[in-house]
């Protein structure tokens, strides 16, 4: 490896015909063929024959088949909302997901918090020296998966390849549109004191599930990832309560930094309740067994709402109906005081401030 | 993991809240101070302060490891990090506190190696992966710290690890708890002692300042049901003429506390006079490693410097510490000094009182 670094290598599969068999060669342990080199991002023969048997075969949709230098996409009626996101989460393979369905699931929800509907995203991969072809397969089927189940289509892609040491594994960056249809005005700025706060389901357990991973930490049930595709639950909530001011997706920074966002980007307060916020028993118990505060881990499957409280129930009654809002519950209000602010009233009757995350609580966690 | 919400049933604690206010109190106002930071940081986030009733205070005492390192023991640190080689492992919290001239944070950025673990046995894996490195463990911490440090230093002797050594800045309690009382601009009627070190120590360790100082002792446990339970026990002492030591975390916490966990720190450490930030030197209430295992003092293997500290004129932690000032009390406080900008170690620390005050403001 040394003496040869050459630090990047270009590799686009803008499309490919799919249907080659990846097979990996049954004779002889040949370690080479099992692990992705510096070669598969050379441009040449070997990047041909990762994007063919990998990539394209995977996403195989007739935006990728045309093998263009970029893809021409239909869009139609509304504003187009566009968004990015990189991936970097350690393990790339956990409890409820892996690095490739987060990466779909992620760029997807952020489209949706503006009330989009998601159509098209583009993968960029970085891969390092040495990944290992069943764990490439893994997350490059997960997200094909991920993708067919949102129904978006991944258009155009990228690879590199850097050398050992130089990136952890796999780094997956993901770039969507989706279409916001008219009428529809979703923005951290609509906040309206007397609006209810909801979420539709239990908080931390992305986060707890990387986490536990991680410290080698064992409940009675594995923690999972609430890693998923938020955009069928957002459209019938949308088509039920058109009225909807505030979506926001608590990622990185848990509920709390996301409530922080929207108090200040609408100049508002916003109160909770500690005794209404749904946290699993398992979550919590490993938050205080590791000193973190549910309220600032990641969410990878949720959704904030605020709305006019006349629209409640119907929102509640929409998202309990659908299989990723079944605990969807009011965890808080917005009001008029202490504007840019969140406050929580405790279990036992007081008022604390609940601050934005302040440095990095817990690095690559998504 | 459902046992939590036992102690933190809305119910019980109305009712414990009550019956507090129904107390005939004194007029001055009954002084408890909560010596750990772990229950200051508990206390601010269920909000009790407010809950009380006039007559009972709350005053917030030098439980924050981070802390009461001195300015003296920070420098050292840093100097650590700067020695070519050296990998100084240390617990997150003491990266950005604020040394002389710098932090270990800002000698990472310069390119000093200072790695975050989350425990002795990080520190002593990163010397068995690192043969070629001095990896310097920052013993920062209590007695609940010092028995895993010891371990570390048992286990990397059994290993035979040269490249390991600790940097013993540990602290111990109860001494502090006597000099508190023995300083002349703080009166106090009660403590509420601290629930992890006490599981190590054990209750009798306060006999000494129930006894002498007759200042009422509850170790307490960190729920909010603890927290109240532990007060009224306070309360109900001090309504009978009494100064004992009790113990309301019955759960964790019993007599003797954990004797292997003692006597692995009697076997590593011995006690030293200390220098506690906002308290001074404190006798025999540090440790240090013994001479049988001098290979494992990095106070020993490095020939530190003699370093003149420098701290901020307008910082006012040691009188934090004291609990004889509040944080607002400091005209610094949330202006200048904020998390992002500490100036002091209460502002950084995650148990800090400054922190604690910044962060869940009430
Ligand atoms: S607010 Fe900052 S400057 Fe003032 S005492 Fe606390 S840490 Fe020191």
């Amino acid at each position: 490896m040394v003496g040869h670094l050459r630090n990047v290598h270009l590799t686009e599969f803008k499309g490919y015909d799919g249907g080659v068999q990846f097979r990996r060669r049954k004779t002889g342990v040949n370690a080479d063929n099992l692990s992705v080199q510096l070669d598969h991002g050379s441009g040449g023969r070997a990047t041909h024959e990762l994007v063919e048997q990998v990539f394209a075969r995977a996403f195989n949709n007739r935006f990728l088949r045309e093998m263009n230098d970029s893809a021409l996409v239909d869009i139609r009626g509304g504003h187009v909302a566009m968004t990015t996101d990189s991936y970097v989460v350690d393990p790339v393979i956990f409890p409820g997901g892996d690095i490739g369905s987060l990466a779909v699931h992620g760029t997807i929800n952020d489209l949706c918090m503006r009330g989009a509907r998601p159509m098209y995203l583009t993968v960029g991969f970085i891969l390092e020296e040495g990944l290992l072809f069943e764990t490439l397969l893994h997350i490059v089927e997960s997200m094909a998966t991920a993708a067919r189940e949102a129904n978006v289509l991944i258009v155009a892609g990228d690879t590199k390849v850097v050398p050992k040491g130089k990136a952890d594994k796999i780094f997956i960056n993901t770039a969507g549109i989706g279409i916001v249809p008219d009428g529809i005005n979703v923005t951290g700025h609509n906040a309206r004191p007397g609006d209810a706060v909801l979420i539709n389901g239990t908080i931390g357990d992305h986060g707890m599930a990387i986490l536990c991973k991680r410290e080698g930490l064992a409940f009675e049930n594995e923690i999972l990832s609430d890693s998923s595709s938020l955009n069928g639950l957002i459209r019938e909530l949308l088509e039920a309560c058109p009225h909807i001011g505030v979506l926001r997706d608590p990622t990185r920074g848990g509920v709390a930094t996301a409530l922080n966002e929207i108090a200040r980007q609408s100049h508002v307060g916003i109160r909770l309740y500690e005794e209404s916020l749904p946290i699993r028993d398992d979550v919590a118990g490993a938050c205080e067994l590791l000193g973190l505060d549910p309220l600032y881990v990641a969410n990878e499957g949720k959704v904030l709402v605020c709305l006019p409280q006349a629209a409640e129930q119907e929102a509640l009654e929409v998202m309990r109906r659908h299989p990723l809002g079944r605990a969807a519950c009011r965890i808080g209000e917005v009001v008029a005081d202490e504007p840019g602010r969140v406050f929580m009233q405790t279990h036992i009757g007081g008022l604390r401030l609940v601050d934005m995350l302040r440095g990095e609580q817990l690095p690559r966690i998504c | 993991m459902k046992y939590l919400d036992e102690y933190r049933d809305p119910q019980l604690a109305k009712s414990l809240l009550d019956a507090l206010q129904r107390r005939s109190l004194p007029k001055t106002p009954i002084r408890l101070m909560e010596i750990c930071g772990t229950h200051t940081v508990a206390i601010f986030r269920c909000g009790l302060r407010q809950l009380l009733p006039p007559g009972i205070q709350l005053i917030s005492g030098p439980g924050c490891p981070v802390c009461v390192t001195a300015g003296e023991d920070i420098d050292r640190a840093i100097w650590l990090a700067r020695q070519p080689g050296v990998i100084v492992a240390t617990f997150g919290d003491l990266l950005r506190v604020p040394g002389s001239h710098s932090s270990l944070h800002q000698e990472r950025g310069a390119g000093a190696d200072v790695r975050i673990v989350y425990g002795t046995l990080d520190a002593l894996h990163m010397a068995r992966e690192n043969p070629h490195h001095e990896v310097v463990f920052l013993g920062i911490g209590f007695e609940t710290t010092a028995p895993t440090v010891a371990a570390a230093v048992r286990q990397a002797a059994i290993e035979k690890l040269d490249n390991f050594s600790v940097f013993s800045a540990h602290k111990l309690l109860p001494p502090a708890m006597n000099a508190l009382l023995e300083s002349e601009d703080l009166s106090l009627d009660g403590f509420i002692c601290p629930g992890h070190v006490s599981t190590v120590i054990g209750a009798q360790a306060y006999r000494h300042v129930a006894t002498r100082h007759k200042m009422p002792c509850v170790i307490t446990g960190f729920e909010p049901l603890d927290l109240l339970q532990g007060i009224t026990m306070l309360i109900d002492q001090l309504a009978k003429g009494r100064a004992e030591v009790a113990v309301q975390y019955t759960r964790a916490v019993n007599r003797e506390g954990n004797p292997a966990a003692r006597k692995l720190m009697d076997e590593i450490f011995t006690a030293t006079d200390a220098t506690w930030r906002g308290l001074g030197e404190i006798p025999a209430s540090g440790l240090r490693l013994q001479p049988q295992w001098h290979n494992y003092d990095a106070s020993v293997r490095f020939a530190m410097p003699h370093i003149q500290v420098k701290e901020h004129p307008g910082c006012r932690c040691g009188e934090v510490l004291r609990g004889v000032l509040t944080p607002p009390g400091c005209a610094l406080f949330g202006k200048v000094c904020t998390p992002q900008h500490p100036l002091g170690p209460c502002m950084v620390s995650s148990e800090g009182t400054c922190g604690a005050y910044y962060r869940y403001r009430q």
